[in-house]
This record gives structure tokens, C-alpha cells and sequence, in this order.
């Protein structure tokens, strides 16, 4: 493989949540290294989803910090952690349902838009060339992900599996340095999973994006990631290799089930 | 056959200025899911300044009589228009992302209030007559095809060709922008738009912003017709049916919708009134709604809600 892993670019440092009474996540430290695929596995419940919530500013932990690049951050947004290149796509597919693959994948685009308001409305210079050259990026994308003949669809009527494409391609739309994956394969038959499996691959070798992903299939998890973390119960009981993770004790009874 | 279309082009009219006020409706539920009961109240408000800075500004500037003082005028309701789109979101909105719509319309019930209120004691609560200039006198059209020609209110028929307009470039914006495109994209999913780095809270000012302003165009309108007063407010429910027609999502919906509207009230009134009595046109649009809430509750052009069980 081309990309080399370098540096810590994303750091848990400690990180409790809870709902009310319900302790969805405690006391949590993983860090991130930049270009790696780091998976976040665990039996139902056990808070990964939540994880990824606290990453992206969705949900604000009580206690801990997110190291970003240095950056220490008690409190996350989303619209901060896009714009420090954090992107992300959904479990249960939150794309924009009644406009096109190519509208969607536009939006992915908003933040790096300049032009201002009266410009876009009189279609005047600057905006015009900006328009042309994030399409230009759009189709990349497109090409990027096999989904020209369906570049003009409005995504509600795709196929679930085509939408979850969509899904990343308007993630993928944001240039991120950071993508987060909630469950990319769920519910796919196995062609599918192996195309997405071939995605995430690529836009980790070729853009050196690094991947956050849950996934509840273990063979692929093993398969496409670095480094794994285990969750149960939202404390985490298992870090590091794929290898190594199997081997772990906690991880089989948690999803074996107790052994005595 | 003259006196038919003389109805139809009136109620084609008439419906056009549904539509403005319509329109509002739709531009905020389509951006941010939120039933605005406080449309008529900014309709009302974009009057009372409009009306009332159209009196000061001259007596100020000097201006008596002349047309720079309306535009000056109108550019400052506009501007009042603006204040209040970020004041309602700083104060209102911004602390009730995510939650259920039947909240968001209480609070939108709640700024109706405070609109009439404050618009009332800074404006006064008198009738007041907005003057932009508009022609009062009517034509006679197509003399030559229709014995005595047809007769067109000339100030119906420019108020309906500035709404035409200002619909056409409103479907433009949304349509072609990235802001329009980005408003789009909160009205779907506003987990979804955040998560990409749309602003919610600034996509909402420019969505309450473009309300004002439709709702300044059809206070003007109205106002310059009826005169500004209290009941102006009322106007918002007279749209409430054109929405129900047009669907809440849909800004051809709320044209349509508006058009048909008043076809219906004009020609019911003129053709059934006789049979069953008149006042048609007090009752019309609520019955036809009524029979849409029973057999098409989305409406014409509104998004069909399937939901998966």
C-alpha cells in the first residue's frame, strides 16, 4: 500500500456520556492516526453509534476532550467539525430525498463555497466559475463511486444500496481529512458489501483520508481495518489490531457471551 | 362569454395575491418544518412600517410627493423585515432546534402576538393608506372582440404581475443557488445539513428574511387595496386554504393553489350565488380545502408521506 499511517491527528481523550440516568459511553480514550481505517466494533448497544456522535459534535460529552490536530475541543459542533474536515455518513441514510445524486452530492460542497448570496442570485462571475468548478468535483465523485446513470435520480426513488453510495459520495463531496462511517455495509447483500469494502479502500489509498467506521460484520472489519476498538456496554474493553483484538478474552465472551 | 372571462381574469388575480401570501407559508415550513402562524402578523408589521415610513421619510428628507421617498421607504421595511428575521432566530429558533413541530408552531403562535403588539405601539393602531402610486383607474381591454370589452382593474393587474415576478424569481433562487440548493437540504434532513456544514441558524435569517420580504410585497399589495389596519393579519388565513390546496411543500403548489382559489370564489359567487344565495366567496375556500384535507391531505403538489412501519 502507498499511504503511510503517520502522527495521532484525532484524540479521545477520556469521554463520558450519558442520557438522563442511561450512561451511554464511559470513560472512553482512543486516538486516531492519520490515513489509518480504525473501526469501532461491539454487540448492539454498546455505544458506538454514540462514538461516533461525540466525534462529529452531534452529541456533547459531560467529561472529556477531542484532541483534533492539536486542537483540544470540550465542546463540538457539527458544523465545527466540518469545518475542521470531519465528515460523515448516517446509519439510517439522512440524505436529501427530494433533490438529485448530483444536488446532494452539491451540498457536500457548501462550505467551500465563497461567493455570496447577491452574486449567486445574478449567476455573476465569481459564482459562476465557482459553480462549474465544484460540478467538476462533483463528477469526480460520481466517477469515483460508478454512479453516473444515476447522477440526475432523485435519491428517494435509489435503491437502499445505491443510496448508502450516495450517502458516501456526498460525504466524500467535502474533501474531508477525517470520514466517519456509521455502519457503511448494514443491511447490504454481499456484491454490495464487496463494492463498498473496494470504496472505502480507494478513497483511503488514493485521497489518504483516514476512515472511522463501525461495522457490525467482523470478517470485513478484520479484513479493511488497522487498528479496532471494542466496545460493550459503552466501556471500551478491547484496542488494537485486528489479530489481537480477536484474541482478546473480554471481546469473545462479550460477543459470545460470558464463558462460565 | 365576456362576462365569464371578466370573472375568471379577476379571479385569477385575486388569487395571484393568495399566492403571495401563501407563498410565505411555504418558503419557511419547506426551509426549517415550522407551520408559521406569524405570517399574517408580518404581513400586518411589513405594512404598518412599510405605511408608516412612507409618511415620515418625506417629512424628514423633504421628499413630499416624490417617488424616492416610497422607495426609500420600502427599502427600510425591508430592512425592519431583516431585524426581525434575525431577532426571531436569535430569540426563538435558535433554542428550539430539533424539536417536535407542534412546538414550533406554538412559538410561531407566540411571535404573531408579539409582532401585532409591538407593531401596533411603535407604528400606532390606526387605519392607515399605503399610496405607492398605483394606477386606480381600470381599462377596457379587447374592445373589438368582445362587445364593450373587457374590464380589468389596472391595479389588480400590476399587483398580480409583481407577484408572478417575484414567484418566478423566488423558484429561481431556490432552484439554482448553492443557498437556495442549501436551504433545500435543512427542509430535508437538519441532522444531515449540519453534518456537512450547512449553518442552520443562518440559512434560517435567510429564510425568515425572504419571508419578510414576500410578506412586505403583499402587505404593500394588500395594504394599497384595503388600507392598513388590524385585519390585515387576517389575510394569513385566507391563505391557509391555498396552502392546504397547493401543499405546504410546494412553492407551484402555493401559485396554483392560490389561482384556483380565487377562480373558485369569483365564479361560485357570480354563477352559484343566485341558486344558493351569495357570500360564496367568504365560505368557498375553506370547503374546497376541507374536501382536500379528506382526499388528498398533501395536497396537489405536496410530498406524498408514506411512512415505513
Amino acid at each position: 500500500m502507498s499511504r503511510q499511517i503517520g502522527e495521532v491527528i484525532l484524540d479521545l481523550k477520556q469521554v463520558s456520556l450519558s442520557f438522563g440516568g442511561v450512561k451511554a459511553l464511559t470513560d472512553i480514550s482512543f486516538d486516531v492516526r492519520e490515513h489509518e481505517i480504525r473501526a469501532i466494533i461491539g454487540p448492539n448497544g454498546a455505544g458506538k453509534s454514540s462514538m461516533l456522535n461525540v466525534i462529529n459534535g452531534v452529541y456533547r460529552p459531560q467529561l472529556g476532550e477531542i484532541i483534533l490536530r492539536g486542537q483540544h475541543f470540550s465542546k463540538m459542533n457539527p458544523y465545527k467539525a466540518a469545518k475542521a474536515g470531519i465528515s460523515r455518513t448516517f446509519q439510517n441514510i439522512a440524505l436529501f430525498k427530494g433533490m438529485n445524486v448530483i444536488d446532494n452530492l452539491m451540498t457536500g460542497r457548501n462550505l467551500k463555497i465563497r461567493s455570496n448570496l447577491i452574486q449567486q442570485a445574478f449567476w455573476w462571475g465569481a459564482a459562476r466559475r465557482e459553480e462549474l468548478a465544484h460540478r467538476a468535483k462533483v463528477e469526480e465523485v460520481i466517477d469515483f463511486l460508478e454512479i453516473q446513470h444515476i447522477r440526475k435520480t432523485p435519491v428517494g426513488r435509489l435503491p437502499y444500496g445505491l443510496q448508502k453510495r450516495v450517502d458516501l459520495g456526498r460525504a466524500l463531496a467535502m474533501e474531508p481529512s477525517i470520514l466517519l462511517l456509521d455502519e457503511p455495509m448494514a443491511g447490504m447483500n454481499v456484491e454490495e458489501k464487496q463494492d463498498m469494502c473496494r470504496f472505502i479502500l480507494d478513497v483511503n489509498d488514493q485521497f489518504g483520508t483516514t476512515i472511522v467506521l463501525i461495522e457490525h460484520d467482523m470478517a470485513v472489519v478484520m479484513d479493511i481495518s488497522d487498528r479496532v476498538v471494542v466496545l460493550d456496554y459503552g466501556k471500551k474493553i478491547g484496542d488494537g489490531e485486528p489479530d489481537a483484538v480477536r484474541a482478546n478474552p473480554d471481546v469473545i465472551s462479550a460477543y459470545l457471551g460470558a464463558s462460565h | 362569454m365576456g362576462f365569464f372571462l371578466e370573472t375568471l381574469i379577476g379571479g385569477l388575480m385575486a388569487g395571484m395575491l393568495y399566492s403571495l401570501v401563501a407563498l410565505g407559508f411555504v418558503l419557511i415550513f419547506k426551509a426549517s418544518g415550522v407551520f408559521n402562524f406569524a405570517q399574517g402578523a408580518m404581513v400586518l408589521f411589513a405594512a404598518l412600517a412599510m405605511a408608516r415610513f412612507a409618511e415620515w421619510i418625506p417629512a424628514w428628507l423633504g421628499l413630499q410627493g416624490s417617488y424616492l421617498g416610497t422607495a426609500a421607504a420600502f427599502v427600510i421595511a425591508g430592512a425592519v423585515m431583516f431585524v426581525v428575521a434575525w431577532l426571531v432566530e436569535r430569540l426563538v429558533l435558535r433554542h428550539l432546534v430539533n424539536q417536535e413541530g407542534a412546538t414550533l408552531l406554538m412559538a410561531t403562535l407566540g411571535i404573531a402576538y408579539v409582532l401585532e403588539g409591538v407593531g401596533a405601539s411603535v407604528f400606532g393602531d390606526d387605519i392607515y393608506r399605503i399610496n405607492v402610486g398605483m394606477p386606480k383607474e381600470p381599462v377596457f381591454l379587447f374592445e373589438g372582440i368582445f362587445p364593450g370589452g373587457l374590464l380589468i382593474n389596472k391595479e389588480d393587474f400590476i399587483a398580480a404581475l409583481i407577484a408572478a415576478v417575484l414567484v418566478g424569481l423566488l423558484t429561481l433562487f431556490f432552484q439554482k443557488t448553492t443557498t437556495g440548493r442549501a436551504l433545500r437540504a435543512v427542509a430535508d434532513d437538519h441532522q444531515a445539513a449540519q453534518s456537512i456544514g450547512i449553518p442552520l441558524n443562518r440559512i434560517w435569517v435567510i429564510v425568515w428574511c425572504v419571508a419578510g420580504l414576500v410578506a412586505l410585497v403583499a402587505g404593500v399589495i394588500w395594504g394599497s387595496k384595503l388600507g392598513v389596519q388590524f385585519s390585515l393579519s387576517t389575510v394569513a388565513l385566507r391563505a391557509l386554504p391555498v396552502v392546504i390546496l397547493g401543499g405546504l411543500t410546494s412553492i407551484p403548489g402555493a401559485i396554483i393553489g392560490g389561482l384556483i382559489i380565487g377562480v373558485g370564489e369569483k365564479l361560485s359567487e357570480v354563477y352559484l350565488g343566485p341558486m344558493i344565495g351569495g357570500g360564496i366567496e367568504i365560505w368557498f375556500a375553506y370547503q374546497l380545502a376541507l374536501v382536500f384535507l379528506l382526499f388528498r391531505p398533501q395536497g396537489l403538489f405536496g410530498e406524498k408521506i408514506i411512512d415505513r412501519v
